[in-house]
């Protein structure tokens, strides 16, 4: 039992007195000097089109941090965050549903996920707006009664509108997350006594999350975008703002860019928030992480301060 | 001995996938401190059996019993009624398991492997685990890895670490199913180290295996079966050296 193969120790050092490395001149690669060059003409060609438009550049800066406009970005990032909670609540649950061995629950899953991505989300928005015209009241037995519309406010409807049609495609994502864990592993918990739920719990979401994670990080940024969808049903986001904005002060183009580049600026934030909950879930999978940005930039600072050191 | 309930105690066990019949009526009994061991050419449905054992797979027919109780069912009268999940789990934390391809959880370390079960299961404490996880750790040989993802260990290590898992829940009854297939072999010595080990301290083993000098040096009752039926048993060194039946004569003619 001594001769283990240990596979944590780092290679092996290399011996000291090896053949003298090669030094060759590298192949020239001449097509990407060329490649480059076009595609920065193509580039610059267009920047230059767009700045002789009759375009009013100056009125961007002067609105990028208006007060309604920061306003409209919260508004984006809350529906965005709150649509996104109900949608990975709910796409889990339909997914653990239609898993399930139990039919009902299974039927009800296949249902829902039939329905909701079957239709239009600015349809399905529509109808939730319109609600009323079927459900006068809302009664919660002694507890609770309203008038629909006083109930169902602008911003309830726009999160049951985005929350529950996001649902319908987290749960496929779900679904094929806790395929992808191998069938060993159920079986391992099971054999040591492990109860269903805390399989599930325990063994195989944990390791379903590495797969559901990277198209979990696709919706949210879909999501954010989606949120423009809701100016139809009067709630007052970025991208209604803007337009707002662009009516009153005469430079409504020049608005449309703006929301752009905030739209621009939030989905870039959320991908750099995705890159780190990826390597979260990857412990164990692979025998080393690779670098995130921040440690092999510290690292070639660090190496380059050394070695200046050592010269000095 | 005569006295005591059998370990496991098949009668008539039958299993089919749809048309298939995988097994054709198998009796046996293994006593409680025998070390078992179950050998044939693949598809023989030894696995099969084993894995009825601990009810990963459902008897078509007959019954299978551990320590004299049924496994699965409850019997009331001339009825079978079936064991809820929560009851089949129970029955399930008295029998370990070690599988062909180890199935350890690679998003855990070998230590939090083997607490697992008893923190999860059993309620114990996560330092009373940790504790009994390093104690069993450092009894396969692997008391160096407990931070180790199974992803850095070798298959030997993997399994090793595997077997701690199973015996962290305290089983009456251990069932490997061939445990060293998937091992280079100059990996399989170290896990059978384990296992006769494990023999020796009196543990009741179903063991499905190749390793025909495992079998014939640790084995207390050997059984060959082919096309789901047991074809001969005994004595591991006598139906080893002196297989009476034809089959198992071609059978161990090619492995051995």
């Amino acid at each position: 039992m001594t001769d283990d193969i240990d596979k944590t120790a780092g290679p092996a050092p290399a011996p000291a007195a090896g053949p003298e490395a090669i030094r060759a001149i590298p192949v020239r690669h001449y097509g990407r000097y060329v490649s480059a060059l076009v595609a920065i003409g193509l580039l610059g060609s267009i920047v230059w089109a767009f700045s002789q438009g009759r375009i009013n550049w100056g009125a961007i800066p002067d609105y990028f941090f208006d007060d309604r406009v920061l306003e409209g970005v919260g508004k984006t990032l809350l529906l965005t965050v709150l649509s996104m909670l109900i949608g990975i609540v709910g796409g889990v649950l339909l997914a653990v549903m239609r898993l399930s061995k139990n039919p009902v629950t299974r039927a009800v899953s296949w249902f829902y996920i039939w329905f909701f991505r079957g239709t239009p989300v600015l349809v399905q928005l529509v109808v939730w707006f319109n609600l009323g015209l079927v459900f006068e009241y809302i009664v919660l037995g002694p507890l609770y009664k309203d008038e629909w519309s006083d109930f169902m406010t602008p911003l309830l409807t726009v999160l049951l509108g985005l929350g529950l049609n996001e649902a319908a495609y987290m749960a496929e994502i779900c679904r094929a997350g806790l395929m992808s864990v191998d069938e060993g592993q159920t079986e391992a918990a099971h054999a040591l006594g492990m109860s269903h739920s805390k399989t599930l719990r325990r063994i195989v979401i944990p390791q379903a999350m590495r797969v559901i994670v990277p198209p979990t990080g696709n919706e949210v940024i879909n999501m954010l975008k989606t949120t423009s969808l809701v100016s139809v049903v009067q709630y007052a986001e970025l991208w209604r703002i803007t337009q707002d904005i662009g009516q009153v002060s005469g430079a409504p183009v020049e608005m449309y860019f703006l929301a752009a580049a905030w739209y621009l600026v939030m989905t870039s934030i959320l991908s750099v928030g995705q890159y780190y909950i990826e390597r979260h879930y990857a412990q164990g999978s692979s025998r080393q992480l690779p670098p995130t940005p921040w440690q092999s930039f510290r690292s070639t600072v660090l190496s380059v301060s050394s070695r200046k050191g050592a010269q000095a | 001995m005569t006295e005591t309930v059998p370990m496991v105690r098949a009668e008539n066990v039958h299993k089919s996938y749809g048309h298939i019949e995988v097994l054709k009526g198998i009796d046996l009994e293994v006593s409680k401190g025998e070390v078992f061991c179950l050998i044939g050419p693949s598809g023989s449905g030894k696995s099969t059996f084993l894995r009825c054992i601990n009810h990963l797979e459902k008897v078509n027919a007959g019954r299978l019993y551990v320590d004299g109780e049924l496994v699965g069912y409850r019997q009331k009268g001339d009825k079978l009624y079936e064991l809820k999940d929560s009851e089949v789990a129970r029955q399930r934390r008295d029998i370990g398991m070690v599988f062909q391809r180890f199935n350890l959880f690679p998003h855990m370390t070998a230590a939090e492997n083997v607490m697992e079960a008893p923190i999860q299961v059993k309620g114990v404490s996560k330092a009373a685990a940790r504790e009994r996880a390093h104690h069993l750790l450092e009894r396969v040989g692997l008391g160096d890895k407990a931070r180790n993802y199974p992803a850095q260990l070798s298959g030997g290590q993997q399994q090793r670490v595997a077997i701690a898992r199973a015996l962290a829940m305290d089983p009456k009854l251990m069932l490997f199913d061939e445990p060293t297939s998937a091992l280079d072999p100059e990996l399989v010595g170290d896990v059978l180290d384990v296992m006769r080990d494990l023999a020796e301290s009196g543990m009741t083993m179903v063991v499905v295996t190749h390793e025909m000098g495992f079998a014939r040096e640790v084995g207390d009752n050997l059984v060959f079966m082919d096309g789901g039926v047991v074809v001969e048993s005994g004595d591991p060194r006598e139906v080893l050296t002196n297989p009476r039946h034809e089959r198992t004569q071609s059978f161990l003619s090619k492995v051995l």
